[in-house]
């Protein structure tokens, strides 16, 4: 293709990222360097018959002018990076001189609200990845070999909890997992606790999440894999199958390395998918207990002060997590790039 | 003999896969049933105290309006609530951003596939880093400019929003599409003295309507699903469904009045249901293209 014609076709959506993703990439660099503006204040004094007061007011009009000069407000360089509401330096220096085994160093600082979500969102990107690869494969074993004629049903209800809104399904489960819903309430008497709570604890929080997460998760791997099962060469297994090869030796010596394209994949998206972990967070009322990194940048956002320089920090770091965890593909990709030419 | 207890293990093994298919159909149906059949009676019973069962006879449901079944949540989310403002600001927004996602995409997808120039290759590069990153980290960049020109809060610059950030996404799918369609269409049309233009046109869109539909799917998903930044960008009047159910969730428990909340829950996912439903084959296969291409 010619590089004029090129340059139409592509020009829509090449403004369209340019100015929605884009730019504000580069704002969001340029809002975490910089602090708002303080309010500037005037002391009068005012003197009546009584006597003499000094009053300290807002000075508007400064305010403005300070704000209208320098509509990003004032430049600070990486100082709200290392503060407390983010990498924490100083907290993290003090933690490390006080503690000296590593485990209560740990400990100490996943009490720091930043890094509290790091490890959350960490944790869960690299339970749910793993567990959901598992749970999809056994799935998509046992739908390939029960009768054909059911198999549309069956994956028509296992794709429920992905396609419905991440919002509404967590809320629908936080609802069943209530005291007075149905789980809920089936665990106390199962265990005759009335007092049982699934809402207490932060450990039980972080399972329900992550039980949640592979929930919703599970039929991603189950399509991409049953997808790849209809094409399993059908002479491999029956020559196992004539050298006594039980179902579970096929299944890893000529299934997994079959699929293992396919599992690479739905690896990659579902890194990519967990470690943007938040409305589960939302749906189940967690805040308290678990936090993740596109909850603390939603959290600044939102409410009266709408924290932006923040917000924005909180975003810088969290593509910065979100680059390194693509490393590797885009390493690879780049390399085939260079190889093919 | 042999033969005979190796058809008794696979009667075993059958009866343990069944079990263990009926067991996934379960977890991933029931939640919704049981929301939907609960969705018709009385908090009393959705989230009963005194006996579990109450919420599928309906007791005090019953005593209350003599009937099992009652619409009473509904009444409250979709005309006290005024609910059905935020179900026709979500299809607006569904049918612009798809329509948009998909004329733009489709374009550039195109452009994409048919170009062997390095920068077709960083590109591509760049829309997968973009689809790699999670919306919300754009958010704090759109906020002050929108204020500033006073746009913020209104369907169309949602709508705009939502269509950029999911252009990365709509690119990926259509060029895997477009690499499954010979080149040689194109070199015959331009042979028959077609543009590219022309050849885009008359050629290849018709030949791609599969393809098409199967992303525009997707986009619509991903327009009807996107919480954090439509909470982020709408005003409270032009909220849509699943921002609106956020909102919910703080009022009612403090109104009591949860069941408003069960019931716009399900309202939102009746479409989704039915969109399965209907494109269940169109959806397997989007999820299977990109994997297939690699």
């Amino acid at each position: 293709m010619k590089h004029k014609t090129f340059f139409w076709f592509i020009l829509p959506t090449f403004l369209a990222m340019f100015f929605f993703i884009m730019l504000p990439i580069i704002s969001i660099c340029l809002q975490s360097l910089h602090s708002p503006h303080e309010n500037v204040f005037v002391t009068v004094e005012n003197c009546d018959p009584f006597g003499c007061k000094k009053s300290t007011s807002i000075d508007h009009d400064a305010t403005n002018i300070l704000k209208n000069e320098n509509p990003l407000g004032k430049f600070v360089g990486f100082d709200i990076y290392f503060d407390r509401g983010h990498l924490a330096i100083d907290k993290i220096n003090e933690i490390w001189i006080k503690n000296n085994n590593f485990f209560n160093f740990l400990t100490a600082i996943s009490n720091l609200p930043f890094y509290k979500a790091i490890f959350f969102t960490l944790t869960f990107t690299f339970t749910v990845t793993p567990i959901m690869l598992v749970l999809g494969l056994l799935v998509a074993l046992g739908v390939n070999s029960i009768n054909k004629q059911l198999r549309g049903m069956i994956i028509f209800f296992s794709l429920l909890p992905m396609i419905v809104t991440p919002l509404i399904g967590s809320i629908i489960l936080f609802w069943m997992i209530d005291s007075r819903g149905i789980i809920g309430n089936l665990l106390q008497i199962f265990l005759e606790d009335p007092d049982f709570s699934l809402k207490a604890s932060t450990n039980i929080t972080w399972i329900m999440l992550i039980i949640y997460g592979v929930w919703h998760a599970i039929p991603f791997s189950f399509i991409v894999f049953y997808a790849g099962l209809q094409t399993l060469p059908k002479d491999q297994i029956e020559s196992a199958q004539i050298d006594g090869a039980n179902s579970f030796q096929q299944t890893i010596h000529i299934i997994i390395p079959h699929l293992m394209p396919l599992i690479t994949f739905v690896t990659l998206m579902q890194l990519m998918d967990n470690f943007r972990v938040f409305e589960p967070i939302i749906g189940f009322n967690a805040e308290a207990h678990a936090t993740s990194l596109s909850w603390i940048i939603f959290n600044d956002l939102g409410g009266e002060t709408r924290q932006l320089s923040a917000a924005a920090t909180s975003s810088i770091l969290t593509i910065i997590g979100v680059l390194i965890l693509l490393s590797p593909v885009l390493i690879k990709t780049w390399k085939e790039f260079e190889f093919k030419k | 003999m042999i033969l005979k207890s190796h058809k008794n293990n696979f009667k075993y093994s059958s009866i343990f896969i069944y079990t263990f298919v009926l067991f996934w159909v379960l977890l991933a149906s029931f939640p919704f049933l049981w929301t939907f059949w609960g969705s018709f009676k009385v908090e009393l019973d959705f989230f009963s105290i005194t006996n579990w069962t109450n919420a599928i006879t309906g007791e005090n449901t019953k005593q209350t309006y003599g009937s099992p079944f009652t619409f009473i949540g509904y009444h409250g989310a979709w005309v006290q609530e005024e609910f059905w403002r935020a179900f026709l600001n979500t299809s607006l927004v569904c049918l612009f951003v798809v329509v948009t996602s998909l004329t733009i995409g489709t374009l550039g997808a195109y452009a994409l596939s048919r170009s062997n120039y390095k920068y077709t290759f960083w590109l591509l590069i760049i829309a997968l880093i973009f689809r790699a990153m999670p919306p919300i980290t754009l958010v704090a960049g759109y906020l002050p400019p929108f204020f500033e020109w006073n746009i913020w809060g209104t369907l169309p610059t949602t709508i705009i929003v939502l269509v950029s950030i999911n252009q990365p996404f709509t690119l990926w799918m259509l060029h895997s599409f477009f690499k499954n369609i010979p080149k040689e269409l194109d070199e015959s049309a331009k042979v028959d003295g077609c543009s590219q233009y022309q050849a885009f046109g008359h050629v290849i869109v018709p030949v791609m309507w599969p393809g098409i539909i199967t992303t525009g799917l997707f986009s619509f998903l991903l327009a009807y699903n996107d919480f954090a930044v439509t909470s982020m960008l709408l005003s409270d009047e032009n909220r849509t469904m699943v921002p609106k159910i956020a909102a919910f969730l703080g009022t009612t428990y403090t109104e009591g009045n949860v069941m408003f909340a069960v019931a716009a829950v399900v309202s939102a996912t009746v479409p989704l249901f039915i969109l399965i439903m209907f494109s269940q084959t169109k959806i397997v296969s989007g999820l299977t293209q990109g994997a297939v291409k690699g």
